[in-house]
């Protein structure tokens, strides 16, 4: 009840906004919805998220496998924190519009291209991340494991996983939002299809409807992922932690 | 089976670098089927101590035979029960061998019938160490460890607790070594008991007890007590009531 109240609000806001700016600025929301429902006829607008969504799964999955392995391996091995640690401060710093403007240079305007800029982009964090994780494990459940001689693969899975879950999903929510900022820019500068292409020929053709279209369409769907998918699994990891009051 | 132990010193560095004597000679033997209790005040260097001979350290200068490929069981102070999975998932998973019957065999002498389900975080400390010890029994161990198991439990609970101890220990032939500073613990579950002195600890006195644990009357155990009390300082050691 109170989310149906804000997004009201949100409605109301937006037209009374576009009341005031011009249709030509902010054009009102039957206008958006209208443009959304002939590229959503056309079939167009499935296609551009599809092809956003695709980038989107393959480059977060590569960032955080290829993250979280390298984030714990850094610490928990002092030589790979002390040699990685320079590598990763250059990664965290360095702008992501530089990391996709050269991949697009080094590697030509492909779909690997795209998909290693947006994983590098969000790399780094991951990394930090599940680094601080590895830090704080808990070296009395690690002398549990070893007197009681878990094998390797059960003391992973059940002393060492678990601990690391809430930094795996925290790792996971803000990468995933960084992903979500970036994908449009990389599809913005290189790509033929997706919504940041799509709006930036909106852009181009200052067809306001089209790129609002566009964006909410994206939001919508970023706002369906994290309530269906992101969140039921984050409580999940936490069941058996003791309710807050 | 026979465990054998002669450390002739440990040490640690502390943060600021100084050098600290943990233990400066300790040495006995212990045969299956017997319960060692190693007494002597807190801090001592006890826990120290049970880490190395659980294979946890080995940063000592001396020798320590223990069966090769033992099982072991350790029930540690704090029960370092995993709070991510339940009461029973938490004496499952190292013991997978153990079958339903010997689990709920356990869990009706240490109480937990109620309890299979619940997380750690969701039990009192005393349930908690009923936890961590059905764990260590659950395993059957051949080398069985228990850290000041009573510690922290007020007294009747204690009480309760030792008896259901010592019932689990009476079916079973293993070596087990029972650290403690509590002298009427030592007496009631001990079959040798080894006198350590403050830190750096080394052996006072070695106290074997002849009667059966079943058949020490209480005029014997009082008698025993207050012979190791007079051996250590000569004052009635109290109940630690932290």
């Amino acid at each position: 009840m109170p989310r149906l109240l804000s997004f009201a609000v949100l409605l109301a806001t937006w037209w009374i906004g576009s009341l005031l700016a011009g249709d030509a600025k902010l054009p009102p929301p039957p206008t958006v919805l209208a443009a959304m429902i002939v590229e959503a006829r056309s079939g167009n607008l499935f296609f551009h998220l599809g092809v956003t969504l695709a980038r989107v799964a393959l480059a977060f999955t590569l960032a955080m496998s290829l993250g979280a392995a390298i984030g714990y391996l850094m610490g928990r091995v002092r030589l790979a924190d002390r040699l990685g640690d320079p590598w990763l401060i250059l990664l965290l710093n360095l702008p992501a519009l530089v990391v996709i403007v050269l991949a697009y240079i080094w590697a030509g305007l492909t779909e690997v291209a795209a998909i290693a800029a947006i994983a590098i982009n969000k790399l780094p964090t991951a990394v930090v991340t599940l680094r601080e994780g590895a830090r704080a494990l808990d070296a009395a459940l690690d002398e549990m494991a070893t007197v009681f001689a878990l094998s390797r693969w059960k003391k992973f899975r059940h002393v060492i996983l678990p601990q690391l879950s809430p930094y795996i999903a925290a790792a996971a929510r803000s990468g995933l939002s960084l992903v979500w900022k970036i994908v449009l820019v990389a599809e913005l500068l290189g790509r033929p299809n997706g919504v940041g292409f799509e709006i930036g020929v909106a852009f181009q053709l200052f067809d306001i409807p089209l790129l609002l279209a566009y964006s909410l369409s994206f939001a919508v769907v970023v706002l369906l992922i994290e309530t269906v998918l992101v969140q039921p699994f984050e409580a999940r990891l936490s069941r058996w932690r003791p309710r807050a009051a | 089976m026979r465990l054998e132990v002669d450390i002739a010193s440990k040490t640690f560095k502390s943060a600021a670098g100084e050098q600290h004597d943990v233990i400066a000679g300790v040495s006995f033997a212990l045969d299956a089927g017997e319960v060692g209790v190693l007494v002597g005040p807190s801090g001592c260097g006890k826990s120290t101590m049970l880490r190395i001979l659980a294979g946890l350290d080995h940063d000592f200068q001396g020798r320590v035979s223990r069966p090769v490929g033992a099982r072991v069981g350790f029930v540690f102070q704090e029960p370092r029960l995993l709070p991510w999975r339940s009461v029973e998932e938490n004496v499952r998973l190292v013991a997978p061998l153990a079958d339903e019957a010997k689990l709920s065999a356990l869990f009706e002498i240490l109480e937990l019938k109620a309890h299979r389900n619940h997380f750690p975080g969701e039990l009192s400390l005393g349930l908690a160490r009923r936890v961590a010890l059905a764990r260590a029994f659950a395993v059957e161990p051949e080398f069985l460890i228990l850290d000041e198991p009573l510690a922290s439990l007020d007294a009747a609970l204690a009480a309760r607790l030792r008896d259901e101890i010592a019932m689990l220990m009476d079916g079973r032939s293993m070596i087990t070594l029972l650290v403690t500073h509590d002298v009427d613990d030592a007496v009631r579950l001990g079959d040798r008991l080894f006198l350590l002195s403050p830190r750096p600890a080394r052996v006072l006195a070695e106290l074997p007890i002849r009667t059966r644990r079943s058949a020490r009357g209480e005029a014997e155990i009082a008698a025993i007590k207050s012979d190791v009390t007079r051996r250590i300082n000569g004052d009635p050691a109290e109940r630690d009531t932290s």
